[in-house]
């Protein structure tokens, strides 16, 4: 099957007054039709700011230093201003970290669809554009009447439904959510998961589900990709993931998952997080890898494929493959 | 002994607004007390909407009860004056819970530890205050050197998230309300900042309550815990009591949503319970019933007459469930006694 979506050496960096931060750094994955990846990894090591690199949504100091996103065979990179505005929610879209609490307080979530409308030139009767959100409305779980509400009527979880049937509105190829559920509750969380899955196969549409919870991500992929320091380090079928997780990185994180049945001491993996103005030389993770070696601390690791569907930029697999 | 801090039968009301459409009853009758001399570790816990933040806000006093008090070692928090108010801003840090709402965007980070730092008179020097700034970032695993002299937007979730423990931590208070402290960072870095949030409830005898919706962290840290429902207490006890052998209804539900890290293992949720799966589908007969009863597999006809009162079913346990109504009927402030049994 052809990719709906390919990611090629994506590099942004902020540009700040003590250097670059290299937020994301050479990252590449495609995604299929109907395909869910998540991206997990470190608080900090660009996941945001790929979802916002692909939508081309960087704000200054931050910029897109190279790469490609190719949609739909299109390169997105290279589309003139116009053009992306209207790629923006009708071919891609997201929704962003903390969406549901950006909604604007005093106006009715119809009023807020309206305007999303208005920017694609969308034109509607009253009477169409009532049924058209009703239904979208429907289509996440809610009731048509939440049209007429105001967010602070609705609890976290209508409101990031809300987010996701804005995302959806004029379906989209791919969608980007950013941690749409980790201000949820369990149960709420299963029904926000379970309404992207269910609009998402619907339309057909691809998915990145960005998340830090991997109890979560265990159920609600296909694939994960997981990011440290700006870079995708592994990439793998979720089943191959959690069985057998290459990365030293990956491994620690999923050992660091605590426990219902035991109380034990919480531990976080040691040593500071990596400067991303200064990265390390060589591997990012080599001052905390307890298997770093001699040549980890000289040369970044590439980026090899040990198996279909599973790959990993790590040294320890050099010969491996 | 006067509690340091201390929540008695309060309820909150959210009037029907000119915006809204009825009344919403955040929180009921609820009582809790934080020891200033026995440090502890309170978790509480509740879906969205079920009354979480509304507690924190009262607690802090930024919200007035409908009815009930909040008092801050003895005197009620809104007539609190002079040293008493500036002992209260100090000894009861809160880490609230959006981190995109906080701050000011035009301040940076520097500014958000400064000022507490100013305020409270805790360096002397430039340099001290530099130094405590920058052990504040370190202890919650940001580099000071990359995170002092940015603004706010210039972080990703996580680290603004952190940067609020830091402000908490910095100044040594006697107790801090964590409101979904950790919701944005990853597994280890929050096994990190609960680790260090527990050794200085260990070292320094500071309390914590938990504010959270992840049962396995709240299990992991806390020595009691409180499930909400609605604004109301449906479970609080010993946290592993709660935790393992749950009774309330919802906190099974709760503990059985919880997605195994494992893609082998099932992943039960709402299609088991939801909302109007109940048992039956009961009519509420009475003034009053128990809030969970259209989910309930086990809603019988006495749930819906009156809700129901706490049971307390072990020496450190209340549930409020019928299904417990074997047990002996105790007094909503009682949770508080109960509670404190859980403690070493
Ligand atoms: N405007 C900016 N100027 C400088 N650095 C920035 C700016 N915006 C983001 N960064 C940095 O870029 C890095 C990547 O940020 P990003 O928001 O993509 O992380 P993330 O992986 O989404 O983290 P989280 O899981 O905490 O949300 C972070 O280290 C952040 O500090
Ligand atoms: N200012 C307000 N006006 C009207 N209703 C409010 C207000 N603040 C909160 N509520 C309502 O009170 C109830 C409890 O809200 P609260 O924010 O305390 O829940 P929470 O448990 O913190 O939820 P979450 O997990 O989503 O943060 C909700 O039904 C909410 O809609
Ligand atoms: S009181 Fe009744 S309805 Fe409520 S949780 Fe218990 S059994 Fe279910
Ligand atoms: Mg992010
Ligand atoms: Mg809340």
């Amino acid at each position: 099957m052809t990719d709906v979506l390919r990611v090629e050496d994506l590099r942004v960096y902020y540009r700040t007054a003590a250097g670059p931060v290299k937020a994301v750094d050479g990252v590449s994955f495609a995604l299929q039709p109907a395909e869910r990846l998540g991206l997990v990894g470190e608080s900090g090591s660009g996941k945001s700011t790929i979802a916002l690199g692909l939508l081309r949504m960087i704000k200054p100091p931050g910029r897109i230093e190279g790469g490609a996103v190719m949609l739909d065979n299109v390169d997105l990179l290279r589309l003139g201003e116009d053009a992306m505005r209207k790629t923006r929610l009708a071919k891609i879209s997201l929704v962003a970290q903390g969406a549901m609490n950006s909604l604007n307080p005093v106006k009715r979530i119809k009023t807020q669809f309206a305007a999303g409308l208005r920017d694609h030139e969308q034109r509607m009767s009253d009477k169409d554009f009532t049924v058209y959100l009703g239904d979208l409305l429907e289509k996440v779980g809610l009731r048509r009447s939440v049209a007429n509400m105001f967010p602070h009527e609705l609890s976290g979880g209508m409101k990031q439904r809300v987010c996701i049937a804005m995302a959806i509105s004029l379906q989209p190829r791919v969608i980007i959510a950013d941690e749409p559920t980790s201000a949820l509750d369990v149960v709420v969380q299963w029904q926000v998961i379970d309404t992207l899955r269910a609009v998402q196969q619907e339309l057909g549409a691809a998915v990145i589900q960005i998340g830090h919870d991997m109890g979560l991500m265990a159920h609600s992929v296909d694939r994960v990709g997981v990011m440290y320091a700006g870079k995708l380090v592994e990439l793998a079928t979720v089943g191959d993931l959690f069985a057998e997780p290459l990365h030293p990185y990956t491994k620690m994180l999923i050992t660091s998952l605590p426990s219902l049945t035991t109380k034990q001491q919480l531990v976080g993996i040691p040593g500071s997080p990596p400067s991303l103005l200064n990265p390390p030389i060589g591997c990012p993770f080599h001052p905390r890898c307890p298997f770093a070696m001699e040549v980890c601390t000289r040369q970044m690791p590439p980026v090899r494929e040990l198996r279909p569907n599973h790959q990993v930029a790590c040294h320890l697999y050099e010969e491996a493959s | 002994m006067t509690a340091l801090l201390e929540a008695r039968n309060v309820t909150k009301v959210f009037g029907a607004g000119l915006l809204s459409a009825g009344e919403t009853v955040a929180l009921r009758d609820f009582s809790l007390a934080i020891s200033g001399e026995q440090p502890s570790v309170t978790a509480i816990v509740g879906e969205s909407g079920s009354g979480k933040t509304t507690l924190v806000r009262l607690l802090l006093g930024l919200a007035a009860p409908t009815s009930g008090q909040v008092l801050f070692r003895g005197k009620e928090l809104t007539t609190l004056t002079g040293d008493d108010r500036r002992r209260f801003l100090k000894d009861v840090q809160a880490i609230f819970q959006d981190p995109f709402e906080v701050f000011n965007p035009f301040y940076k980070v520097d500014h958000v530890l400064a000022l507490p730092i100013e305020n409270f008179g805790l360096a002397a020097s430039k340099r001290e205050r530099r130094e405590l700034m920058e052990s504040a970032l370190s202890a919650v695993g940001l580099r000071p050197e990359e995170t002092l002299g940015r603004y706010p937007h210039q972080l990703s979730g996580g680290q603004r998230q952190r940067i609020m423990v830091a402000r908490a931590v910095l100044l040594r208070p006697r107790l801090i309300i964590a409101d979904e402290p950790v919701s944005m960072v990853d597994a280890s870095l929050r096994a990190t900042i609960l680790n260090s949030l527990l050794t200085l409830n260990r070292d320094l005898g500071i309390s914590i309550v938990y504010i959270t919706h992840d049962l396995t962290t709240a299990f992991q840290i806390s020595e009691d815990i409180i499930v909400l429902y609605r604004g109301a207490v449906a479970e609080a006890g010993a946290v592993g009591l709660v935790v393992q052998t749950p009774e309330h209804p919802y906190t099974r539900l709760l503990v059985g949503s919880i997605p195994a890290p494992d893609p082998a293992a099932a992943w039960q949720g709402e299609r088991v319970l939801g909302r109007g799966s109940g048992a039956a589908r009961l009519i509420p007969t009475g003034p009053s019933f128990c809030a969970f009863h259209d989910r309930c597999p086990h809603a019988m006809p006495i749930c819906v007459e009156q809700a129901p009162p706490l049971f307390q079913t072990d020496p450190t346990r209340v549930a409020a469930c019928y299904l417990a109504r074997d047990s002996p009927v105790v007094a909503p402030e009682q949770m508080t006694r109960i509670l404190a049994g859980t403690r070493p």
